[in-house]
């Protein structure tokens, strides 16, 4: 059953909500990187659950989209059926979880390992979307330290994370520098995921529901994530191959398997592995 | 070197009913090159008080103080400031320092200041605590623990360490025993020959009479006190 | 010879009342100047105008700088007044916790002055480190402590050592020994003397405390309600002074 009825807006918002948050992402998507307020709603679910990216894929979702919705690269989680679930009633969008099939894709915490294509949007949920914010708690600060590009501050958090460990620590939410002028935080991605922010064929959409900032990346834009010379990034995953399908470059989650310290390392991205073992790849622990 | 021309000094009390008490009148002096002269009268007749304010430390209410081209009662901070470093030297009767530096650097810090090098501002200074009879187990340590005459020793090692053109001389010989007394006259005699122009004040007659080419009696320029 | 800053007419009222009215300056490369005065004199609030922390309601604030001569920072633009609050300025407070971050190691209380002008290189930048925190006698084996755990006369050390380590020409102190215990103060003193002299620093240092003057400074301003009432050589304002208020303060000094 949907909820659709003409005398109703689709997809959710009332018009005059729709409209501000398009015109914050339009003004986001003019200014890669720079974070726009916006007056962000209650939405039926609790701040933290993913609001500010429901938002935004409500604002840019059409009649003729196919949605997908991950969390943690996952299809299948509660978060991510929650929000699946939710349009499917709201808007009646076809949904899926092919990643090449899906034109909108909300995500929590991870980019699909495919690579996204022209005519797709990938919404991410954030929770904090300062950067600046662990060194510098005064919004007013940051805001000019924005405006001023006064960025110091963000290597004195990556020095911090040398001196304490050796290496910089940070392994996701790794700040990143965008068209070599806004520091933008990705959203809690782990850094393996950073390379694939720059240059994207997708048009990347950020929604912060508690924090109401919208912010964007257009297609083929530049993302250079900071470091130092002499302790360069590294995108790192786990050293093993996925113990499903084999896959050697994709992300991986950690799964304790039995109480006697059992483990296995299968890919975060379930529509990546699921495709790999359809086309006949297997890993050492796939049954 | 050092000319005074109608120079004079009163203090007002703000804070005692505004009294205003005339020190010094009408002040003229001059010291060459080379001369070292006495300022003598009886003691409340202004002697220190005029020494003061030929360093720039006390005010002059009218006329000039010229050290070498520089008037001091017109001059900026700054100005006074170099005129100290590299004109005018002093030594009073206490020394005065930051704790916790050692009296090695105390008396190199005047040559350091007109830019002699590290080495050679210590070298100079550990001749001048030789000369002086510092024993050197002290020189590292700093001189505010140390008696009386040691500290009087130190600080006239500190005013004779950078060759001032003009000095001055507050009781230099104060408290010293024969042998120091005799090291502090012969650095005297040499600072003369050098061509420094020298006033000093020196309770000790036979020391005034061995270094000083003339006195100057400072009462004559004492309200209330001229005969 | 250019003043280093150059400071005319600056003026700042609060509402009716006066904070600081009309004090003009020029301060020259080198030069250390103190400003004395009760609490309520106006000269926090001057020191707060200079260093671009207060909008004066008059008055210019002309600043010698490295790329375009005298420029008035009152009205030059924010960005490139931040810019000298990071490079050329600094700016030491009273209370070390408001000049660190307290959540960060002593290394990177530091070098952030140095990442903040576009340092990029970790091993550079925590020798640098290291090196400051040796020149403020800190031991070096304290680089990756937070300040949290550092004592009130360390907190202040590195707070100075954090300001001077992108070798600023002019430095404002807020009552720099203000809160120390007295043998404390003499260390600090010293070390800021010797880091005035050997940088050839240029600094304006509010003070209630007539002997942190004595030793620092060369010049001396007296405040009263606001006003300017006497300037001089800083022996000479002290021992010989003028002005009714200047003999009051300089006579209700305790002696030890």
């Amino acid at each position: 059953m949907t909820m659709q009825n003409d005398a109703y807006n689709f997809a959710y918002l009332d018009e005059q909500t729709k409209r501000m948050i398009r015109r914050a992402i339009l003004k986001g998507l003019a200014i890669p990187g720079y974070q726009v307020p916006f007056a962000s709603r209650e939405m039926p679910m609790p701040y933290g659950w993913g609001t500010g990216g429901v938002q935004v894929s409500a604002a840019v979702l059409t009649p003729e989209d196919t949605f997908k919705v991950i969390d943690q690269g996952a299809d299948d989680t509660t978060n991510a059926v929650s929000i699946r679930t939710f349009f499917e009633r709201t808007a009646g969008v076809a949904t899926t979880t092919t990643t090449r099939n899906a034109t909108v894709i909300q995500t929590r915490h991870r980019i699909p390992e495919e690579p996204l294509t022209e005519g797709q949007i990938l919404v991410y949920q954030v929770p904090i979307p300062e950067p600046l914010r662990f060194l510098e708690p005064r919004e007013s600060e940051t805001r000019k330290m924005h405006s001023l590009e006064e960025y110091g501050l963000m290597h004195v958090k990556l020095y911090e994370d040398i001196a304490r460990h050796g290496h910089i620590a940070t392994s996701y939410a790794y700040p990143v520098k965008v068209e070599g002028r806004y520091v933008m935080d990705p959203s809690p991605i782990p850094k393996f995921d950073n390379p694939k922010l720059g240059n994207m064929a997708a048009i990347q959409l950020f929604g912060a529901g508690r924090e109401q900032r919208i912010y964007a990346l257009p297609p083929y834009t530049q993302v250079v994530s900071l470091d130092f010379e002499d302790h360069p990034f590294v995108a790192s995953k786990a050293d093993h191959p996925c113990g499903m399908c084999g896959a050697e470059d994709s992300y991986l989650d950690e799964v304790i398997i039995d109480d006697a310290g059992g483990r296995m390392f299968v890919c975060s991205d379930t529509d990546y592995c699921e495709g790999r073992q359809t086309a006949g790849h297997k890993g050492k622990d796939a049954a | 070197m050092i000319d005074l021309n109608n120079v004079s000094k009163t203090f007002t009390l703000h804070n005692q009913g505004s009294a205003v008490i005339e020190v010094l009148n009408d002040v003229s002096l001059s010291v060459a090159a080379g001369e070292c002269v006495a300022l003598t009268g009886a003691s409340g007749a202004g002697k220190s008080t005029l020494m003061r304010m030929i360093y720039g430390n006390y005010m002059a209410q009218a006329g000039e103080i010229r050290i070498g081209d520089v008037d001091l009662v017109q001059a900026e901070p700054r100005e006074i400031i170099a005129v100290r470093r590299e004109v005018l030297g002093y030594v009073s009767q206490f020394l005065r320092v930051v704790p916790r530096v050692q009296t090695l650097d105390v008396v190199a810090e005047p040559m350091r200041a007109v830019g002699v090098s590290a080495d050679a501002a210590q070298a100079r200074a550990q001749a001048l605590l030789s000369q002086l009879n510092i024993p050197e187990r002290l020189w590292t340590l700093s001189p505010t623990t140390f008696s009386g005459g040691e500290q009087q020793r130190v600080n006239i090692a500190r005013g004779f360490a950078h060759a001032y053109p003009a000095m001055l001389l507050d009781e230099p010989t104060a408290s010293l025993d024969a042998t120091n007394r005799e090291v502090v006259l012969t650095l005297i005699e040499e600072a003369k020959a050098r061509g420094a122009a020298i006033i000093g004040i020196f309770h000790d007659e036979a020391a005034r009479a061995r270094v000083c080419d003339r006195e100057i009696d400072v009462s004559r320029f004492t309200p209330g006190m001229a005969a | 010879m250019t003043p280093l800053l150059s400071v005319q007419g600056i003026t700042k009222r609060y509402g009716h009342h006066i904070g600081c009215a009309d004090v003009s300056f020029d301060l020259y490369p080198g030069e250390v100047m103190g400003i004395v005065g009760e609490s309520g004199s106006g000269k926090s609030t001057l020191l707060n105008c200079l260093a671009g922390h207060m909008t004066p309601d008059a008055g210019q604030v002309v600043f010698d700088t490295r790329a375009d001569g005298p420029r008035d920072t009152v009205t030059m633009s924010e960005p490139a007044r931040r810019m000298l609050g990071r490079t050329d300025w600094a700016f030491v407070h009273q209370n070390a916790r408001d000049g660190l971050r307290m959540g960060v190691s002593a290394g990177g209380n530091v070098g952030e002055r140095l990442m903040a002008v576009g340092a990029r290189n970790y091993g550079d930048i925590r020798a640098q480190a290291t090196d400051w925190l040796g020149r403020v006698e800190i031991d070096a084996t304290r680089v990756d402590d937070r300040p949290t755990t550092f004592s009130g006369g360390m907190q202040q050390r590195l707070q100075i050592a954090r300001n001077l380590v992108t070798g600023p020409r002019l430095v404002f102190m807020d009552e720099p020994t203000g809160g120390l215990d007295v043998s404390v103060q003499a260390r600090l003193l010293d070390l800021l003397r010797g880091l005035v002299r050997d940088m050839g620093l240029s600094a304006i240092i509010v003070t209630h405390d007539l002997a942190v003057v004595r030793l620092l400074a060369d010049r001396l301003m007296v405040m009263k309600s606001g006003h300017v009432v006497e300037a001089g050589l800083t022996d000479q304002v002290l021992d010989d002074p003028q002005h009714a208020y200047s003999q009051l303060l300089v006579s209700s000094v305790l002696q030890v």
